[in-house]
């Protein structure tokens, strides 16, 4: 090794690279940026203003927030649903002055007072839904307009009843208490923010009405064609804001025990800030109360900070303006742009040096050495099938593969011209299995552990395993779980290939080349799946050993196939017995000789191999280059590979013709037959074997002869 | 519509019913108030439209283009009082003007980056930026709330002006529309902003310079805010900045919108906010004969917003097929 390729053995498989895109796909990054500008926010306030967080402090300021709060949730659900309220501000005042109304000049209860507040908002919130919701008008053009008016309105209101409300005798232990009274230590304002959120928090995340804001929010017109009832969804949006606007209304009358011209004053941009800043997208579908929380918090913090820090008129607005440029702007970009970084940053490529192999070339002279015998294979379901990953025969002699559709289709003996559909399971059924009663074991990829009773019942055994502390990814879902083979106690022991890429991404995870396979167990007895052995690359086939006491499973993009011990000294520890193949190994089974079969999906290539000691060439070609000029394993050729028990190369035969079998992922020895599938195929293929036992087969190989 | 040539009679559009609406209120004012129909008054009409119309001039470019923009009255009003400011404390008046330039086109162009290149919707950037502007310039470049036009400053005497007995801003508010008619109807560009404003995408396959335009409207329209913010402070001899505050930019959209400019752009044109400008300034000036205390005003003129735009959303209706998500 050179220097150069030290230093990039050392940038490449030392830098965790990988983890910037694993905590990409993560959700809770569109959380983590307004949560940091929330720290960052009271961290500055309360290092700087002395007192901030002290108790009489902190009540004052959470007073206000309790009624901010209520305006953001309200906005929250509006801009949820795809909408904007900016009437907000003119709710909550005209609210605020029908509570005050009602209890100073006609001297009602209290609680008639909070009526009124609430019937104020609600109509107007009908009236905003009405126009947005059912007259289809902009609701940024249209509730500027309300806002307009309401705020004409109150003012007229406010300087008609000003003075009466000053003369008025009304009072009220009720109302103190609501306006200034503490509840364990918290205002009923707080207190009241804190019930709403909750509730509209388990009404969004856990409701069909809830759902159905997300969903029209999310896309308008999919949700229209799904049949949800658009118009009524967005009108009740409004009407909620409303709501939640007259409620904060009520409170600040209890809390200054009256109006004034500056109710409400700058509050929709507040409120509209506060949630954008806190991450609620414009344009609906994205977003929580929580995190409208987190915008109020930030919002209300800044502003009455610079007040309380002695700034002058105007301070406010410009603060306010530069906060929803910013939080505006990275919201779009955020949105808009995620999936080009992810997609730029995901694939993080590793150094590795191949070993030296010996050619497979016909006529080479070694072990390895492809001939062309696999041409001459008879087919089966030529043109019918499509991706026969895996093929079993059963008792009865019938052959069973899965196909890309989801299906594990049954050809009858003993021509195997009739088919049928064995059973449907979704995903892509890859390796199988009979287990000992003659259910169907499948790996199912994308999907997890399936097993087919002979009556065709489908029951998922395993989808995922215990999840490691220290990985970001999520490693407890099975991503693409490959083959399966069961060892004489009944446990089934089978191969995740890859945490980090689904299925059908295969080929990235090639390029990338960073070993993230597995082998993991399955037992039959309690259900539980543990995992084994981990950090290999694309663990693949997985074969019992004739006596049951070990199984080998093939590492593919390392060209290697590993021995698990089961019992005796080594149990629960893998060693190496084949390294440095010249083609990919895929699936493993026995032989009637007492040997192995191995199949190759593809052939190793100078070119890949030597792009494995250029991670940073890999990088950039996924970057930069169209996906069908990407290089990749030649997946063209490929042959089934015969070893012994030490792994000793016995035999390997290929299709040079590449007319019948150009890759070969599978292959079962049945009564002196090959079967032969291959992931990309449109056939099985069956071939003759010379000097083989006619009467082996490996349902009575793995459990004895028949019951 | 027929975005050239005269009003369709025969089929209603809004624009037609304004444009009715205007002549039959012009009528009963005429017959019904007092000193209505008197030239003092008929040019009063005028010159309150004035600056509202050349707001609306920016305005309506910038709407045609599919876009909004919400910090104009900010910009009209604190580019003035800066430069004012500047003046009053003595900074010399080319180098003051110079920054007041190209402080509002640096504004102009914020805004039309952050909509062209960053995707922003319209609405938000610029109301972001006249929320900064006016906090900026409130709280960092002025000190109080109005400031006056120095004594024998040239602002001052612009609003001395009268040519005709009728005041500049009359044949400043005339020369702009037939400059903005004669650019949106006969130059290259102008018909380019109709094909960005109808359908952005299209314009741009075809090869019309959408972004860089769309930063060019938004310049545009900060420019001509501020020479109605001059214009202002010329007859009035001082620039309140609480004009931010208050509704005029509400007033703006109406009479872009009451017009007949639709707001889902492509539409419209110079005639559409004389129309508008003519029903609010003699709406405004009739109300104000009748002695309607302003705060009814509001309300009244807000009532007939909604009424427009609820119109406007009745004749060109939004479909759930074919309606943009985020279109808010």
């Amino acid at each position: 090794m050179n220097f150069r390729e030290r230093l990039q053995a050392w940038r490449y498989n030392l830098v965790p690279d990988h983890l910037v895109g694993e905590i990409l796909t993560k959700r809770w990054t569109d959380n983590a940026i307004p949560f940091l500008a929330l720290v960052a926010t009271l961290g500055v306030f309360g290092s700087i203003i002395p007192g901030f967080f002290k108790l009489t402090s902190l009540q004052e300021s959470t007073r206000q927030l309790g009624e901010f709060s209520l305006v953001v949730i309200g906005m929250t659900v509006v801009m949820l649903g795809g909408g904007i309220d900016l009437s907000v501000g003119s709710i909550f005042a005209l609210s605020c002055f029908s509570a005050v109304y009602v209890f100073f000049i006609l001297e009602q209860s209290v609680w008639l007072a909070l009526a009124a507040a609430l019937a104020t908002g609600l109509v107007f919130g009908a009236i905003n839904g009405y126009l947005v919701g059912y007259l289809r008008l902009r609701a940024f053009l249209t509730t500027l307009v309300t806002f307009i008016f309401g705020r004409a309105l109150f003012d007229i209101l406010v300087t008609t009843y000003a003075a009466d409300v000053q003369l008025s005798q009304a009072s009220s232990d009720v109302l103190d208490f609501i306006g200034d009274g503490t509840f364990w230590g918290l205002s009923v304002s707080v207190w009241l923010a804190i019930i709403l959120a909750i509730v509209t928090h388990i009404a969004l995340t856990r409701s069909r009405p809830g759902w159905h804001v997300l969903a029209v929010g999310g896309s308008r017109r999919s949700a229209h064609n799904a049949g949800i009832r658009v118009r009524r969804t967005v009108f009740m949006t409004y009407v909620f804001s409303g709501f939640c606007a007259s409620i904060g209304g009520f409170l600040i009358a209890c809390r200054l025990s009256g109006a004034g011209p500056g109710t409400g004053l700058n509050l929709e941009i507040m409120a509209l800030t506060a949630a954008v800043v806190g991450g609620v997208s414009l344009g609906g579908g994205r977003g929580s109360v929580i995190k409208g929380l987190m915008g109020a918090i930030i919002v209300l913090t800044m502003t009455n900070g610079l007040i309380r820090l002695g700034y002058g008129t105007g301070t406010n607005q410009m603060v306010l303006g530069i906060m929803l440029a910013v939080a505006v702007t990275i919201d779009i970009r955020w949105l808009k742009n995620r999936h080009k970084v992810l997609n730029e940053v995901y694939v993080a490529p590793v150094y590795l040096k191949m070993g030296e192999t010996q050619s497979a070339a016909p006529g080479s002279g070694t072990s390895y050495e492809l001939d062309n015998r696999l041409s001459a294979a008879d087919h089966i379901g030529l043109g019918e099938l499509e991706g026969p990953e895996d093929v079993i025969l059963d008792r009865d002699d019938h052959l069973y593969c899965g196909t890309r559709h989801g299906e594990i289709v049954r050809f009858f003996a003993p021509d195997y011209v009739k088919s049928e559909v064995f059973a449907h399971i979704g995903g892509f059924p890859l390796g199988l299995a009979f287990d000992r009663d003659g259910n169907l074991i499948s790996c199912v990829g994308a999907m997890g552990l399936y097993s087919v009773s002979p009556d065709r019942e489908v029951k998922r055994l395993s989808a995922e395993t215990s999840r490691s502390w220290t990985s970001i990814v999520d490693d407890a879902r099975l991503r693409d779980p490959n083959d399966c083979d069961i060892a004489p106690d009944g446990r089934i022991y089978f191969t995740d290939s890859t945490k980090r890429y689904d299925a059908h991404d295969w080929a990235l995870d090639s390029i990338e080349n960073r070993a993230t396979g597995r082998l993991l167990v399955y037992d039959p007895k309690d259900g539980s799946t543990k995992t084994l052995l981990d950090g290999y690359r694309y663990t693949n086939g997985v074969c019992m050993a004739h006596d049951g006491k070990s199984l080998f499973f093939a590492e593919s993009w390392a060209c290697r196939v590993h021995r698990y011990w089961l019992e005796g000294p080594k149990a629960g520890t893998a060693e190496c017995v084949i390294r440095d193949m010249p083609g990919y190994p895929d699936n493993i089974n026995r032989a009637s000789d007492g040997n192995y079969w191995m199949a190759w999906l593809g052939m190793r290539t100078p070119s890949f191999d030597l792009s494995l000691r250029h991670p940073d060439m890999r990088k950039r070609m996924t970057r930069r280059l169209p996906q069908d000029e990407w290089l990749f394993p030649n997946i063209n050729t490929g042959g089934v590979v015969k070893f012994n028990e030490k792994g000793g190369i016995v035999e390997a035969m290929g299709d040079l013709s590449g007319d019948a079998h150009p890759m070969v992922t599978s292959m079962r020895e049945h009564k002196g037959y090959l079967f032969v599938g291959g992931i990309l195929n449109n056939r099985v293929g069956r071939y003759r074997i010379e000097d083989a036992d006619p009467n082996w087969t490996s349902p009575a190989s793995y459990w004895g002869g028949k019951p | 519509m027929n975005a050239i040539g005269w009003p369709n009679w025969r089929r209603l559009n809004q624009e037609g019913i304004v444009f009715a609406i205007a002549i039959l209120l012009f009528a009963a004012a005429a017959i019904g108030l007092p000193g209505f129909l008197t030239a003092d008054n008929l040019v009063a009409i005028v010159r309150s439209v004035s600056v509202l119309g050349i707001l609306a001039l920016g305005m309506a470019v910038v709407i045609i283009g599919r876009g909004i923009d919400l910090s104009a009255v900010a910009i009209m009003a604190m580019s003035v009082a800066w430069y004012l400011q500047l003046v009053n404390t003595g900074t010399s008046d080319g180098l003051a003007f110079g920054y007041v330039l190209a402080g509002v086109l640096a504004i102009g162009l914020l805004n039309g980056f952050l909509v062209a290149y960053a995707d922003v919707p319209a609405i938000f950037v610029t109301l972001a930026t006249g929320s900064f502007v006016f906090g900026y310039v409130r709280s960092q470049l002025i000190t109080q709330d109005a400031v006056p036009v120095p004594g024998g400053h040239w602002v001052e005497l612009l609003g001395g002006v009268r040519f005709l007995d009728i005041p500049v801003e009359v044949f400043v508010f005339a020369g702009l529309a037939l400059l903005f008619f004669l650019f949106l109807r006969y130059t290259k560009w102008g018909r380019f902003i109709y094909f960005a404003g109808d359908n952005p995408v299209a314009a741009r396959n075809i090869g019309v310079p959408v972004r860089p335009m769309l930063v060019l409207r938004y310049m545009l329209s900060a420019f001509v805010a501020l020479i109605a913010g001059l214009l202002t402070a010329a007859s009035l001899h001082s620039i309140n900045t609480r004009i931010v505050n208050s509704t005029l930019l509400y007033d703006i959209v109406l009479v872009a919108v009451i017009g007949g400019i639709g707001l889902s752009g492509g539409r419209g044109g110079v005639r559409n906010v004389l129309v508008g400008a003519a029903l609010i300034g003699i709406l405004l000036n009739a109300m104000t004969i009748i002695d309607i205390p302003l705060l009814y005003q509001n309300l009244i003129k807000a009532a007939i917003l909604l009424g427009a735009i609820i119109v406007d959303g009745i004749i060109n209706p939004r479909d759930e097929q074919t309606a943009q998500q985020g279109d808010i």
